[in-house]
């Protein structure tokens, strides 16, 4: 087997790897659209109107959402619904809301209260603080998140095959099923650049979203995300 | 809404406990393999910016690599079955297991060291009675998140016949026409051998650092 045998393999008209990998680009696309709409417009919604049963509530469905197997979850989905592309789709989405949801959640109240403080003092309506202080400070955290979202949705999207919604992920199935290592490869080396490839664009493009003093030297997994604790309200002196 | 088969269930009890069986011992397998090569990779690298920075980086490129597509890409060097699995599940859990213990390193107390080998310690019994203990709770975070993250992606073995809670997934659910109780029953064993193991770890964690505990200090 050589590198040729896996690009004919690729471009074989029974197996349509360049229209498989357009469906792919296009299930993660769509479902990461919706998975960053929903988790930021929840995230931030819970920062400014919860009160600590909500951050519990965020916490603790994140954290569900993080120890249910992704796989499990799509066929789950698609068991209870039917085979095909929207119920994949739907798993995708859902999939990659708790990351995007917990870092816009835990970055909208991370911001510090002097700065919002500032920011009111100078004659910012409510809705200007958000839009112009908290978001833009939140920015860097939220992208953490959905760069999370991202690998996980085309990771899970190669798995989408086996429910009928097609991707790179039919070509990995097929090589598995024929033991044809060539259509194996086929599958496997667009599924893995293109992986790499989406972790890299969006890591660049978090890196260069965070202010230079911001950028972490030596950064770790945690189990929350977060960059300062939130601080208690304080309170009005009279 | 389809209803659950609480019958099959109950015939098929047996191939279920083997499947947790094998789903536990994939898991078990890929951690030790992944703790043998990333503790030793995270205490060479801890000190020099550069190799980290490659090491993390290599990292970071295997955990981005779909899992069917990384245990596909291992498949022309091993024979179907349990091993493209552990080795691929294993190189998923390096990149948090060799952050986080870098990190944790890289956080003990220059003061601390510097007693330590004041004491007349060597280099290596700092490593092993200082530096290491002190950065338990930042590796058993790694270890953790890694741990749950392999449980879930095991459910991928069975594709390349490695057996696990996968197959209760695929084979029993999947491919006989969208069977959902077999599903239903691997998500749920699943998430609880998650929840499970990282209440486990949490709890050996505990044990493991007496000097941690509230109002022991």
């Amino acid at each position: 087997m050589s590198p040729h045998d896996v690009w004919e393999a690729f471009n074989d008209p029974n197996l349509d790897g360049p229209g498989q990998l357009a469906t792919h680009v296009r299930l993660s696309l769509i479902a990461l659209a919706a998975a960053t709409a929903a988790g930021v417009a929840l995230g931030v919604a819970a920062a400014k109107l919860g009160g600590r049963w909500t951050a519990f509530m965020v916490v603790s469905v994140s954290n569900l959402g993080r120890t249910v197997p992704t796989f499990a979850l799509m066929a789950l989905v698609v068991a209870l619904t039917s085979i095909g592309e929207r119920p994949a789709l739907a798993g995708l989405v859902l999939l990659g809301i708790p990351p995007v949801l917990l870092n816009a959640y835990t970055a909208v109240r991370g911001v510090d209260p002097a700065v919002t403080d500032a920011a009111r003092g100078m004659g910012f309506t409510r809705l200007g603080v958000l839009t112009r202080v908290e978001i833009p400070l939140s920015l860097p955290l939220v992208f953490a998140g959905i760069r999370i979202s991202a690998i996980q949705i085309v990771a899970t999207a190669v798995l989408a095959a086996a429910v009928g919604a097609g991707g790179l992920g039919v070509l990995i199935l097929a090589g598995l099923a024929n033991s044809d290592d060539a259509v194996l490869l086929a599958g496997a080396v667009p599924t893995a650049l293109l992986a790499v490839g989406t972790g890299l664009v969006l890591g660049l493009a978090q890196w260069l979203l965070t202010p230079r003093g911001l950028r972490p030297r030596t950064t770790s997994h945690t189990l929350a995300p977060h960059r300062t604790a939130p601080r208690p309200p304080e309170k009005d002196t009279p | 809404m389809p209803e659950i088969r609480w019958d099959w269930l109950q015939r098929h009890a047996d191939d279920i406990q083997i499947m947790t069986v094998q789903h536990l011992e994939i898991t078990g397998l890929s951690m030790a393999l992944a703790l043998a090569v990333a503790l030793p990779v995270a205490v060479a690298v801890r000190n020099r910016r550069v190799p980290f920075a490659v090491a993390a980086g290599v990292a970071d490129v295997l955990y981005t690599i779909p899992s069917l597509a990384l245990f596909a890409l291992l498949l022309p060097y091993t024979d179907i079955g349990r091993t493209p699995a552990v080795i691929g599940l294993a190189a998923y859990a390096l990149s948090m297991i060799v952050r986080n213990t870098v990190v944790g390193l890289r956080g003990v107390p220059a003061v601390v060291r510097d007693a330590a080998v004041g004491q007349g310690l060597t280099p290596r019994q700092v490593l092993v009675r200082v530096e290491l203990p002190l950065a338990l709770p930042a590796i058993m975070t790694g270890v953790r998140l890694a741990t749950v993250s392999t449980v879930g992606i095991a459910t991928v073995a069975a594709f390349v016949g490695g057996g696990g809670l996968g197959e209760l997934i695929w084979d029993k659910g999947i491919q006989r026409e969208m069977f959902l109780t077999p599903i239903l029953a691997g998500t749920v064993l699943t998430t609880a051998l998650a929840i499970a193991l990282d209440a486990l770890l949490a709890g050996a964690q505990w044990l493991l650092t007496p000097w941690a505990r509230r109002g022991r200090t």
